[in-house]
């Protein structure tokens, strides 16, 4: 972290320098045969040598679209229809097509949002990286492959060349987006696009492929166009950062600078919305921006942020031609009010917090989940998970893919049979009784908020229809009239109106569909909510808004919930108690004092280094990066599952035996050999110490 | 893999007895007798019924099933051949063997001896068409494929649509009234003997174009289909930012990931091509397995088409095994560990 400093220091000086990319009053244009989209009015920014900047915003601020039109590859419909990017000097617009040739892959390299689909299925990784030196520097076959084979030890891979012969599939999905970076950096570019280059990967390897990208930036002396909504990973990785907001930069200033003092209330707004991992769940609400971003075809006159923000001045924010006003150094912004709006920042709720009644409402005992593959091949997908959820408490199940988290869920809904173990609800065990055996109440009792609301609406169904529909199964209204009127209160208490009930969920946006799951889960007055990643796939600002809503809905109805999330930030925002999953087995549980309070199972504690903060001092403190990928479910290790990536391993113990459960207090327990007072002083506990 | 092509033997052979009973059970059900058409519209039904007797035709179904799969392994004797019954069914491999068809009413001949040499014929049209329906619709499809609704793929699909909506007889006699009526260079049948003066290849132009004019614009929309698919694959995307021309991101990464599913369709061909040649045949008197089949079904002779059948059934499933291996081939991802 050091070393980003001093860049930043560097670039102080290189201000005057010619930079290395100038966009340029840039103006993106999809044209279909019936409409023509803007998608990027105007837009101005630089790149200087060696600096990494950042590109911020929600989906559908233009964002990719900005860095395709970099590389000059904008599809068949979208064309720049003004301005220029200049790169070193050389005007990208309309440059002819050996011109681009030449430049991508060699002096622009790109690394992409999903590894898997950016690789090409059928060829080896070996033949993909190779067309790179090939292609651009002249390489023979065996010479690029010698360059691949080392450039994968660069990214850190194990074994490079064996790694040469294997096909993308057959690699994690880590391993996929080192060989992506990989194969961007052979052709040791200038410039790289990094679009989203961690989404969707494990929190732990996000955190790894981070530093990885920092490390070989300070080795190559690589600029980064760095693009992200995560803002956590902006301010760790960039100098500078710029807000982007239905294509127009509305804030651009040096990292510290933008998150020490956001000047626009669209940053601000941004910055309240993610939870933070140093407070815990009464400390604030988690402020949501309301609406959502405007259509390209719906912008509004004068600020474009307008309609969401709560400063909107009539006659003064909608009059056109908002230009960028110089706020200090280096720091500009896009918005008339700024100097009265940042006296008049908002100061956040706090929280009220009741302790949850004890009465459990599920236990769950000694579950365990194998699926037989075949011969000899059993996936142990959950092993022994024991722990139970009070009423109306939230109990978050935390863990990275593959843990096991949702195959419990399957089971708790009844989707699925446990091999063996209990789930006890209300004195029955339902653990082995799938959904379509259990008895109405029961069905009735247990729901299911999940994960992609695009995929669980039926799109051939109005959004009222699935709400109609459970009223009725479950006989909680009777009559057309009662049903219709019980279906607008639920729509009501979601805050969506009623005349939403006969839209059609390809009308409705990403946080509407998953207000509309939501309301329909409640429909039966469940007494437990499973929510398995209600929010992962939604947009930031919709995120606040989707879990303040979720938290409302559960308190005033007493209704238990397992909230199973990897955002570790989010669970520590919202949950009583936290089960730390790993391959299946439960590495710690214990209240949410007690998992962020300081002694924690080494995992947990990588898990929540891996959070990157957007306060600038939170950048300071010591990371636990984890190594390697975690082992298959079919082949588990014998001893600690957790023990082959472990930063505090004891020795061989860890690899024969299965620890032991240490109890710290009543509520907490952690599965590991190291002893309880050794436990209780993890590394990180001093930073913790500090921030609080 | 030994598991897997054991499974796919078992599952041939289950198909094979499906598919042969029911061939079985159809023929009961359709009109005329296998004794009236031999002996023609002036016999006395007497004489029908002495040879339906002969012939065993009166038998339950079942009975007849069973004598005729006895028959096929080799574990009976065939019972025509019995000179008792004054047939003068005669097989020179004798009665009794692995692989006997019976004997063909229509042909009088052991279906052994007419079946084999009609395949020949078959297989040498078929096999000319598809040598030519695979890198024709290949070309097609993957230059059409390339941009959507670009003027290329527009003027390469009406070529296809066109040429695959005129049905063969169509496209025959237009051929025949081009290259035999106006322009005399062709033979307007293929009887596959030089009696009439045309050599033999000059006799299999005409067949093999029709088939390949009514074919090649089927698969080649297939793989059009599928290369489109293909080149907006994100994989793609990547290629050619790394600075590739369109050559080689088409050679290098997109053809081998359009032509996995269309492979199947391309095989599905050989099954068309074997069995699906009556027209073409009928058109220009081709002496081919088609047209056997046809005259078999016409005749009710159920030795004759129990054979074609059972031929069929074991070219559907062969090829259908090598598409399997095929897919491995080109697709890493669904290999057998």
């Amino acid at each position: 972290m050091t070393m980003v400093a001093e860049t930043i220091s560097t670039n102080g000086e290189r201000a005057s320098e010619t930079p290395l990319l100038a966009v340029q009053d840039l103006r993106i244009e999809f044209r279909g045969k019936a409409e023509t989209i803007v998608a990027v009015p105007k837009l101005s920014f630089e790149v200087k040598p060696g600096e990494s900047f950042g590109l911020v915003g929600e989906s559908g601020c233009g964002k990719s679209t900005t860095a395709m039109a970099i590389m000059g590859y904008l599809g068949a419909t979208g064309v720049v229809a003004g301005g220029s990017i200049r790169f070193e000097g050389e005007e990208l617009v309309n440059a002819p097509a050996h011109k681009l040739r030449a430049i991508r892959g060699r002096r622009i390299a790109m690394v992409y949002q999903d590894p898997m689909s950016a690789l090409n299925p059928v060829k080896t990784i070996g033949a993909q990286l190779a067309e790179v030196p090939m292609l651009h520097l002249g390489a023979s076959r065996v010479e690029a492959l010698d360059r691949a084979a080392a450039m994968l030890k660069d990214v850190r891979l194990p074994d490079a060349g064996d790694m040469l012969k294997r096909y993308p599939h057959q690699l994690s999905g880590g391993q996929q987006q080192r060989v992506v970076i990989a194969m961007a950096l052979l052709g040791r570019p200038s410039l790289l696009l990094l679009d989203e280059p961690t989404t969707g990967l494990d929190v732990t390897v996000e955190s790894a492929v981070i530093d990885l990208i920092g490390e070989l930036r300070r080795r190559y002396g690589t600029s980064l166009l760095f693009i992200s909504h995560n803002l956590g990973l902006i301010a760790e990785s960039c100098d500078r950062v710029g807000i982007m907001y239905s294509g127009e930069l509305v804030e651009e200033a040096p990292t510290r600078e933008l998150f020490g003092r956001p000047r626009h209330p669209y940053t601000q707004g941004l910055i309240d919305c993610i939870p933070d991992i140093g407070q815990g769940k009464h400390s604030r609400t988690l402020a949501a921006i309301p609406g959502h971003i405007p259509l390209p075809s719906e912008r509004p006159r004068g600020c474009l942020f307008g309609p969401r923000c709560a400063g909107f001045r009539a006659g003064l924010c909608d009059r056109p031609g908002m230009s960028l006003e110089p706020v200090g150094e280096r720091h500009v912004v896009r918005c008339v009010r700024w100097p009265e709006l940042e006296v008049a920042r908002r100061e956040l709720p706090p929280l009220s917090g009741e302790s949850a009644a004890p009465a459990a409402a599920i236990t769950v005992s000694d579950i365990t989940k194998f699926y037989h593959l075949g011969y000899q091949k059993t996936l142990k997908a959950n092993e022994a998970v024991s722990f139970e959820a009070g009423k109306a408490e939230i109990v978050a199940l935390v863990g990275e893919s593959g843990c096991g988290k949702s195959t419990l869920a399957r089971i708790v809904t009844g989707l699925d049979r446990a091999t063996s173990g209990e789930i006890r609800m209300a004195g029955e065990n339902i653990a082995a009784i799938e959904a379509s055996a259990r008895p109405k109440p029961l069905l009735q009792s247990i729901q299911m908020v999940f994960q992609n609301p695009d995929s669980t609406l039926n799109p051939s169904h109005s959004a009222g229809f699935s709400i109609r529909r459970s009223l009725k199964k479950f006989g909680i209204r009777k009559g057309k009239a009662a049903i219709d009127q019980r279906m607008r209160e639920l729509l009501e208490m979601v805050r969506l109106s009623p005349d939403f009930a006969a839209r059609r969920p390809s009308q409705l946006s990403g946080g509407q569909k998953q207000r509309i799951a939501i309301a329909r889960a409640f429909a039966s007055d469940p007494s437990l909510i499973v929510a398995d990643e209600p929010v992962s796939a939604l947009d930031v600002s919709v995120q606040a808004a989707v879990v303040t809503l979720l938290l409302d809905i559960q308190k005033t109805r007493h209704a238990t919930m397992l909230f199973i999330s990897h955002d570790l930030a989010l669970v520590r925002h919202v949950a009583d108690k936290v089960v730390v999953m790993y391959l299946g087995k439960v590495m710690e549980k214990g209240t949410v004092e007690e998992i962020f309070g300081g002694a924690t199972h080494p995992y947990t504690e990588a898990l929540i280094s891996a959070i990157r903060s957007t306060k600038p001092e939170g950048a300071e403190r010591k990371r636990v990066t984890l190594t390697g990928d975690t082992p298959s479910p079919v082949d588990v290790p014998r001893g600690c599952r957790f023990a082959s990536r472990c930063h505090r391993k004891l020795g061989s113990i860890c690899d024969r035996e299965p620890p032991p459960i240490r109890r710290m207090s009543a509520t907490h327990e952690i599965a590991c050999h190291i002893p309880v007072e050794a436990l209780e002083t993890p590394r990180h506990q001093d930073e913790a110490r500090d921030r609080s | 893999m030994a598991i897997f092509v054991a499974k796919r033997l078992a599952m041939m052979m289950l198909t094979m007895v499906a598919a042969s009973f029911l061939v079985f059970a159809v023929c009961e059900f359709t009109p005329g007798s296998v004794a009236r058409k031999s002996l023609g519209p002036f016999a006395t039904q007497e004489q029908v019924d002495f040879l339906t007797k002969k012939l065993k035709a009166d038998d339950p179904l079942l009975v007849r099933y069973g004598r005729w799969a006895g028959v096929l392994l080799g574990i009976i004797p065939d019972p025509l051949q019995d000179p008792s019954t004054g047939l003068n069914f005669k097989d020179p491999r004798g009665a009794q063997y692995f692989g006997n068809f019976g004997y063909s009413t229509l042909n009088k001949l052991p279906v052994n001896d007419v079946i084999w040499s009609r395949l020949g014929n078959t297989a040498i049209l078929a096999g000319l068409a598809f040598l030519l329906i695979v890198p024709l619709s290949i070309v097609f499809g993957i230059l059409s494929g390339l941009k959507e609704g670009g003027v290329l793929d527009r003027l390469l699909s009406v070529i296809c649509i066109t040429f695959t909506s005129i049905p063969e007889f169509a496209s025959g006699v237009f051929l025949v009234t081009l290259f035999v009526i106006l322009w005399p260079v062709l033979p307007g049948t293929s009887p596959l003997d030089s009696e009439g003066g045309w050599s033999v290849p000059s006799q299999l132009v005409l067949p093999v174009a029709v088939l390949v004019i009514y074919d090649f614009g089927y698969v080649a929309r297939m793989i059009r289909v599928s290369m489109i698919g293909v080149m907006e694959k994100p994989y793609i995307r990547t290629a050619v930012l790394k600075g590739m021309s369109t050559r080689q991101v088409v050679i290098g990464h997109a053809l081998r990931n359009a032509m996995i599913a269309p492979f199947t369709v391309l095989l599905l061909q050989i099954n068309f091509l074997i069995s699906g040649v009556v027209v073409t045949e009928l058109v220009f008197a081709y002496p081919g397995f088609g047209r056997l089949l046809l005259d078999a079904s016409l005749f009710g002779d159920i030795a004759t088409i129990e054979a074609a059948t059972l031929i069929t059934v074991a070219i559907a499933v062969t090829t259908q095994f090598v598409g399997d291996l095929g897919y491995m081939l080109l697709d890493p991802r669904i290999r057998l560990r």
